[in-house]
C-alpha cells in the first residue's frame, strides 16, 4: 500500500505498523516523533498502530534554531 | 532611559522559569552554527542552561549514525525549548507543539512564535493569541515571542503564558534594542520574567536590555554568526551578568550638566 512519509509517496508492506516503518527507515531508537494525519502517534502505541493507505506520516526530529 | 529617576533598589530574585530556577539569564538557540561541534562549544562557553531547539521532518536519506542535536546539547544538562519557528498560523504552531512534547517525553515547556510575514519575521499578534490559548488549555508552559507592545504583553501574561518575550528588533536583525521605552514598560507591568528575545547584535545590547530590568535575553544570530561564536559566547554571557549587576546596583541619575567627581575644598590655586 502507499502512505506519504514526510510529503513523498512511499510504499511500504500492508500489515506495517509505526515501529516496522521505522525499522526500515533504520530509526528505531532514535529521539524522534511520529504524527499520523496530524494526530500525534505516542512512542507506547508504535508497535501496535496500524498504518492504513493513504496515510500522512510524518517523522519529525529536533534541529538548530533559535 | 535605562533608568533616570530615583527609585527604591529591585529586588535580587532568581529567575524561575515553570518551577525551575537557573543561574544563567541568558538563553541561547542553536541555529546557523558551521556544526555541531561548534554549537556545543558556543553554548558551553555562553553558560546557558536553557537552549532552544526547532522541530524539523528527519531527513530519511541521512547516515543513520549521524550525531543528533540532542546527543550533543542533551536534555539532562539543559532545559530544551523548542520552538516554533516558521509557524505563520496557530494550526501550525499549535501542532509543532504536540510534537515537541512528545519528542522530549512530555516535556511542556515551549516557546511560542508565529510569524506574519517573511521579510520582517514580526510576530503575529492575533494567531499568537490564538495559539496561546490553545496550548495553555493542552498544558503547555509557554514562553511567548511577542511584539514590543505593553497592552498586548499584559494580556499574555493574564492568559497565563509563565514568560513574555518581546523583541528587541527583528530575529536576525542584529540591530539592538530599537524601543527600551516599551521594555521598560512591559517590565513594569509584568509579574512574569520578561526576556528579551530576539534582535540582539552585541554584547552591549544585551547589557541594555538586562539594565532595563529584563530578567533574560534570548539570542542566537548575535553568537552563531559572530566571526568568532565561542569568544561571542562567553562575550555575552559577561554582558548579562554586567548588565543585571547595573540594574540591580541602581544607577546615577542622568544630569545635564557636570558634576565634579574630585572635591573642591583644599585646592592650593
Amino acid at each position: 500500500m502507499n502512505i506519504q512519509l514526510n510529503g513523498d509517496p512511499l510504499e511500504i508492506a500492508d500489515q506495517a505498523t509505526i515501529a516496522t516503518l521505522l525499522e526500515t527507515l533504520s530509526l528505531t531508537g532514535k529521539r524522534l516523533a511520529v504524527e499520523v494525519n496530524e494526530d500525534i502517534v505516542p512512542r507506547s502505541q508504535h508497535d501496535e498502530y496500524q498504518l492504513k493507505a493513504g496515510d500522512c506520516v510524518e517523522v519529525v526530529h529536533a534541529i538548530g534554531g533559535g | 532611559m535605562t533608568q533616570d529617576a530615583p527609585r527604591s533598589l529591585p529586588e535580587n530574585t532568581p529567575l524561575v522559569i515553570a518551577g525551575r530556577t537557573y543561574r544563567s539569564r541568558l538563553l541561547v538557540g542553536t541555529g546557523k552554527y558551521q556544526d555541531l561541534e561548534e554549537t556545543g562549544r558556543a553554548i558551553e562557553a555562553s553558560g546557558a542552561e536553557i537552549v532552544t531547539v526547532a522541530v524539523r521532518r528527519t531527513n530519511l536519506g541521512q547516515n543513520p549514525d549521524e550525531p543528533n542535536l540532542l546527543d550533543v546539547i542533551s536534555p539532562d544538562r539543559y532545559t530544551i525549548l523548542p520552538n516554533t519557528a516558521g509557524c505563520y498560523t496557530a494550526k501550525d504552531a499549535v501542532r509543532t507543539c504536540k510534537l515537541a512534547r512528545e519528542l522530549l517525553d512530555g516535556h511542556d515547556l515551549v516557546k511560542l512564535e508565529v510569524l506574519g510575514e517573511e521579510k520582517t519575521l514580526y510576530p503575529n499578534m492575533t494567531e499568537t493569541l490564538v495559539a496561546a490559548e490553545e496550548l495553555i488549555k493542552d498544558g503547555f508552559k509557554i514562553m511567548v515571542y511577542c511584539s514590543d507592545d505593553p497592552l498586548l504583553a499584559k494580556r499574555l501574561e493574564e492568559m497565563g503564558c509563565i514568560a513574555i518575550m518581546p523583541l528587541g528588533a527583528p530575529i536576525g536583525s542584529g540591530l539592538g534594542i530599537q524601543n527600551r521605552y516599551n521594555i521598560r514598560l512591559i517590565v513594569e507591568n509584568a509579574k512574569v520574567p520578561v526576556l528579551v528575545d530576539a534582535g540582539v547584535g552585541t554584547a552591549s545590547d544585551a547589557t541594555i536590555a538586562m539594565e532595563l530590568g529584563c530578567d533574560g535575553v534570548l539570542m542566537n544570530t548575535a553568537i552563531a554568526q559572530a566571526q568568532d561564536p565561542i569568544r561571542m559566547a562567553n562575550a555575552m554571557r559577561l554582558a548579562i551578568e554586567s548588565g543585571r549587576e547595573a540594574w540591580l546596583a541602581g544607577r546615577m541619575p542622568k544630569k545635564l550638566y557636570a558634576s565634579a567627581s574630585s572635591p573642591l575644598d583644599g585646592t592650593f590655586f
